[in-house]
């Protein structure tokens, strides 16, 4: 395979990755979501496969499958099996209407494209143009976890926001040490498993996951 | 003898318009009918009702005005002036050089904005419900068409037709994910502004549904089958420009005469491939709500806009 | 060894108190556990005063004057929470707040913050660091919604949420400082490793290390409980047990800034600019302000307490933004100090709302009549809290203020402001809790007098005498992040 080709299957893959994250900002199916989520983390894993296979950096294959676990895998199945247990209503609640978000999400895009123009200038690397999807990712993911009303939600929007940052990593610098990305991924597992625990936390004392309900906490005046 | 050369072609260009449109809707027709199980009144169907339109006396409201009346001719027109603009067959189409992808866009605004105007002429309610509509569905429709537009113009590094269609046969096979966004939203965009379904079914006249057949539910005769032909002409024209964008393999450089008549065998295929694209797309899938509608179009709007900042970003 | 020792037991007795933790030797054992890790971070600090900074365990473990100074402190108050927490946990207990399997979850998880906290400060890989960070995330998160009542479980969500996003941020900043990094020092954990990225700073690229602070700023900076990022800091420290109030107050929000620190050293090195440091006056001098005029209005005493971590961390921020060896010395003892007397004063706030059953502080009343210990422990926490003489806060802000009059004349009156309103609600607030009659539904309470007692000597004493060995101790890391 040649850089080039490489380069370019991996623009691909960007676009593909970005083209989730909108989607999961447009989704109103939970279930919609998972998939979404599931498909996003097998771009990511490919992504990393390929930059690994091109590089000649093997430890991003163990990356890759840890992703193509975790993420596509684990995850999406832990997710629904909570949502199945829990009888979670199968729509998506949204405080800012979705039309709105997705134009609030192409601004971002732009505006993290600005943002690592620096960062392109100065790498030689052939990934170096999906850093500025990277970042979008991050940020379309955290502005899923705002606008959107359900715990399930931002569940989703905080690991495709971590799907994100693990690109990041991919393309900015060809992964992280081993070590890191390592802890990073017990992490986020970790994180996975408490979000288990507080669904059904909230569940058991609000009777319902809509965070609207988790209001009572705020500034006394 | 050589200064006829490009009237001929221009005219042949035009010829094919007038007659691959009917038969583009003839043929979808067909395929439909088939899928549903259905017999067929054949690929030719279009030009005989067609043709009955035209022998049949015009019936005009007492309060038309000049409005109504050359509406339809301007949308004909307008159509067809499009048609001779598109690099169908070959990139030497003479008067392509007259009008760019921009031009194109407003040329199909123009005829769209004569019939809206007609539908509200005579003063009936479906006139102008239908107006109203298709005009909703245009405002939204274009900003996405113009992105996806510019998107391919941005990878060519022209708006020029003639140029996009050289700049993307002979560029070097390239995975671009900018080209793919823009696709999508133009095939998106495609179902809205030829009234397909799920945006708008052209075979019903339900009254609550109905967008362009309730703009034109006042017009007969000559005056309908202009129309109707141009909307066919229209259907054929998109799916022209759609080729000419994104698959433009098979249309024949300028003044080659061998090579037009594959681009023609070319061409033909592509008509085939497309009815059962449309086919493929309408079967399944019932009209979505009118208020869905803007819904649709944001995401033809927001994958046109994708396409270019992945242009921007990735290329 | 002093290494292993210091940050294995933490990690052993987690295991352990996770299946006994239940039982009625479990709090001993807790304080057993986290007194072998304060002497163990003593003979640290020793092996550190003399010889200086030292890698440890490869070059994976680098110990400094910066960090062992932390060490130390987040040993010694782990130590003194968990001798509080034996008493404080009991009366929880028994009732009937916390069940068996929440004995068990609450003093595991204590030790593991613990560990996690000083696995941060210790380690000298920014990679790792970030990991540490997340993990004293996510080891106090479920902590804080220990109670299972829907208001702990939202601030423990919130907690969760948005230091999630926040430390995420930290993480895109440490993939660019790793991307800046890896064309100076080459692929591999090497690049991350702090020590090398020190000596190599001006060699990065500065508009991508810029970038990459903003980053930072932003992640840690949520869990330094910075304006605007501090949403969730007031509810999880209302809402925890107070155990966990007092060391997220008193050492976690330490360990974030440390490592924000740590990071704008480096940022520094490459822009050789002070914009990294004006970045941290702004967000300092603002959550100061914030944090002050909040303060005038709130009616939840632990919340009260919680918005004057973010006023302090503010100052700290701001001090540690300002740069000089003045203001780092500042800022360094301010962060002793304000851990010593914050944590004090948690500890006599949660006793007080055992006593009156409620954390609301017009219920608290005639606190010095019903329990001397902890009313005259609340007026002198408040007292010292406040930047009064003969207290240690007062020596550090009084530092910070001389700094700041001398190198930017132009945010002294802000400043002033700031500790001024928050003297005045603090005061004002405090004062009719602590004295008055004991109102009817007081009730006794056998409070735990060794950690707060301990704490006030500490904080007066810092305040009537720097010791020798701890003014050079902060005069060696002040230079150290110049």
């Amino acid at each position: 395979m040649t850089m080039n080709l490489a380069a370019q299957i991996n623009g691909v893959l960007a676009a593909l990755i970005l083209l989730t994250s909108f989607g999961l900002l447009a989704s109103r199916r939970v279930y919609g979501l998972l998939h979404i989520f599931a498909w996003q983390g097998f771009f990511l894993s490919v992504s990393t496969a390929v930059v690994g296979y091109s590089a000649g950096l093997h430890h991003l294959y163990i990356s890759a499958v840890l992703t193509l676990a975790l993420k596509v895998f684990a995850l999406p199945y832990i997710l629904y099996v909570l949502i199945h247990k829990l009888k979670i209503r199968k729509e998506v609640e949204e405080m800012v209407n979705i039309p709105t978000t997705l134009l609030i999400g192409i601004a971002l895009v732009i505006f993290s494209y600005h943002l690592t123009a620096p960062v392109r200038e100065l790498s030689t690397l052939m990934t170096r143009s999906t850093l500025a999807v990277a970042l979008a990712t991050v940020m379309l993911g955290l502005l899923m976890m705002i606008t959107r009303k359900k715990a399930i939600t931002q569940i989703i929007g905080f690991l495709a926001l971590e799907n994100g940052l693990f690109f990041a990593a991919t393309s900015a610098t060809y992964g992280m040490p081993l070590v890191v990305e390592l802890g990073v991924a017990l992490d986020i597992l970790i994180a996975a498993f408490i979000f288990g625990i507080f669904f059904f936390q909230i569940r058991t004392s609000f009777d319902s996951l809509d965070l609207k309900e988790m209001e009572k906490l705020k500034e006394e005046d | 003898m050589k200064t006829f050369i490009p009237a001929i072609i221009e005219g042949l260009q035009v010829f094919i318009v007038l007659l691959a449109g009917p038969l583009l809707v003839g043929w979808v027709r067909v395929l439909k009918c088939w899928a549903q199980g259905r017999a067929s009144a054949g690929v030719f169907q279009p030009y005989r009702d067609l043709s009955k339109l035209f022998v049949k006396d015009v019936v005009l409201a007492h309060n038309a005005s000049w409005i109504f009346r050359s509406a339809p001719y301007v949308f004909f027109g307008s159509t067809l002036m499009a048609g001779a603009v598109i690099p169908i067959v070959t990139t030497g189409v003479p008067l392509s050089a007259t009008a760019d992808i921009i031009a194109l866009v407003a040329l199909f605004a123009l005829g769209r904005f004569f019939i809206a105007l007609a539908g509200m002429d005579i003063g009936t309610a479906f006139g102008g419900m239908g107006s109203s509509r298709e005009m909703m569905v245009a405002s939204l429709a274009e900003p996405a068409l113009l992105m996806s537009v510019f998107t391919v113009s941005l990878v060519a590094g022209s708006t020029s037709l003639t140029h996009i269609v050289e700049a993307v046969t002979s560029g070097i096979v390239m995975l671009r994910p900018s080209l793919a966004f823009a696709l999508l939203a133009f095939a998106l965009i495609i179902i809205a502004e030829t009234g397909r379904i799920p945006i708008d079914n052209p075979a019903t006249h339900l009254e609550l549904t109905m967008i362009h057949e309730a703009m034109i539910l006042e017009y007969s005769g000559r005056h309908l089958a202009l129309i109707e032909w141009a909307g066919m002409m229209k259907l054929f024209l998109y799916f022209a420009l759609c080729t000419a964008l994104f698959f433009p393999w098979g249309i024949a450089g300028a003044g080659s005469f061998t090579m037009a008549a594959w681009a023609l065998g070319a061409l033909a295929l592509k008509l085939v491939v497309f009815g059962f694209l449309i086919v493929l797309v309408e079967t399944p899938l019932a009209k979505m709500r009118i208020f869905r509608v803007p819904e649709f179009l944001g995401m033809a709007f927001l994958f046109a806009t994708l396409g270019m900042l992945s242009f921007f970003i990735l290329e | 060894m002093t290494l292993l020792i210091l940050l294995g037991v933490s990690v052993f007795s987690a295991i352990l108190l996770a299946f006994v933790g239940d039982r009625k030797f479990a709090a001993e054992l807790s304080i057993l556990s986290s007194a072998v890790t304060f002497i163990a971070s003593i003979f640290l600090a020793i092996d550190v005063y003399a010889g200086g900074p030292m890698l440890a365990g490869g070059d994976f473990f680098f110990v400094d004057a910066f960090n062992v100074y932390l060490v130390v402190l987040t040993a010694f108050v782990s130590t003194t929470t968990a001798i509080f927490s034996r008493r404080y946990m009991r009366f929880e207990r028994s009732h009937g707040k916390v069940g068996k399997a929440g004995m068990r979850f609450y003093h595991a998880m204590f030790q593991l913050f613990i560990f996690a906290m000083l696995l941060a400060l210790l380690t000298n890989n920014v990679g790792i660091l970030w990991i540490s960070m997340e993990l004293a995330t996510l080891s106090t998160v479920l902590l804080v919604s220990l109670y299972r009542t829907p208001s702990s479980i939202e601030a423990a969500w919130k907690y969760f949420i948005l230091c999630g996003v926040g430390i995420a941020q930290a993480l895109f900043g440490t993939v660019l400082l790793y991307f800046a990094a890896e064309k100076v020092l080459g692929e591999g954990s090497a690049a991350l490793l702090w020590t090398n990225l020190s000596q190599v700073s001006g060699r990065l690229e500065p508009t991508v290390l810029s970038l990459a602070f903003v980053f930072f700023m932003v992640g840690y900076g949520t869990k330094v409980g910075l304006v605007p990022l501090h949403n969730w800091l007031p509810d999880a420290h209302a809402e925890g047990p107070t155990p966990i109030s007092a060391v997220l107050s008193g050492l976690l929000l330490n360990v974030a800034l440390y490592a924000l620190v740590r990071c704008k050293v480096l940022v520094d090195g490459a822009t050789h600019s002070h914009r990294a440091g004006y970045i941290m006056m702004a967000f300092g001098l603002l959550s100061l302000l914030v944090a002050a005029f909040s303060l005038l209005r709130q009616k939840d005493i632990k919340r009260m307490f919680s918005y004057s971590s973010i006023e302090h961390m503010g100052i700290t921020t701001f001090a540690f933004g300002l740069g000089g060896q003045v203001a780092t010395f500042g800022a360094l003892l301010h962060m002793l100090v304000h851990s010593l007397t914050k944590s004090a004063i948690f500890f006599t706030a949660g006793h007080a709302s055992q006593m009156h059953g409620s954390q609301d502080m017009d219920r608290i009343r005639g606190l010095i009549k019903g329990n001397p210990l902890v009313g005259w422990g609340m007026m002198f926490g408040v007292m010292a809290i406040v930047g009064m003489p003969p207290f240690g806060v007062f020596t550090s802000e009084f530092l910070i203020l001389t700094a700041t009059i001398k190198d930017a004349p132009f945010f002294a009156p802000f400043f002033l402001l700031g500790l001024i309103v928050a003297f005045a609600a603090l005061f004002r607030k405090a004062m009719p809790m602590v004295f008055g009659p004991v109102p009817p539904h007081q009730t006794a309470l056998k409070a735990s007098h060794l950690p707060v007692i301990v704490h006030m000597v500490l904080m007066l004493a810092l305040g009537l005498y720097l010791p020798g060995f701890l003014s050079n101790w902060f005069h060696s890391a002040a230079g150290l992040l110049k």
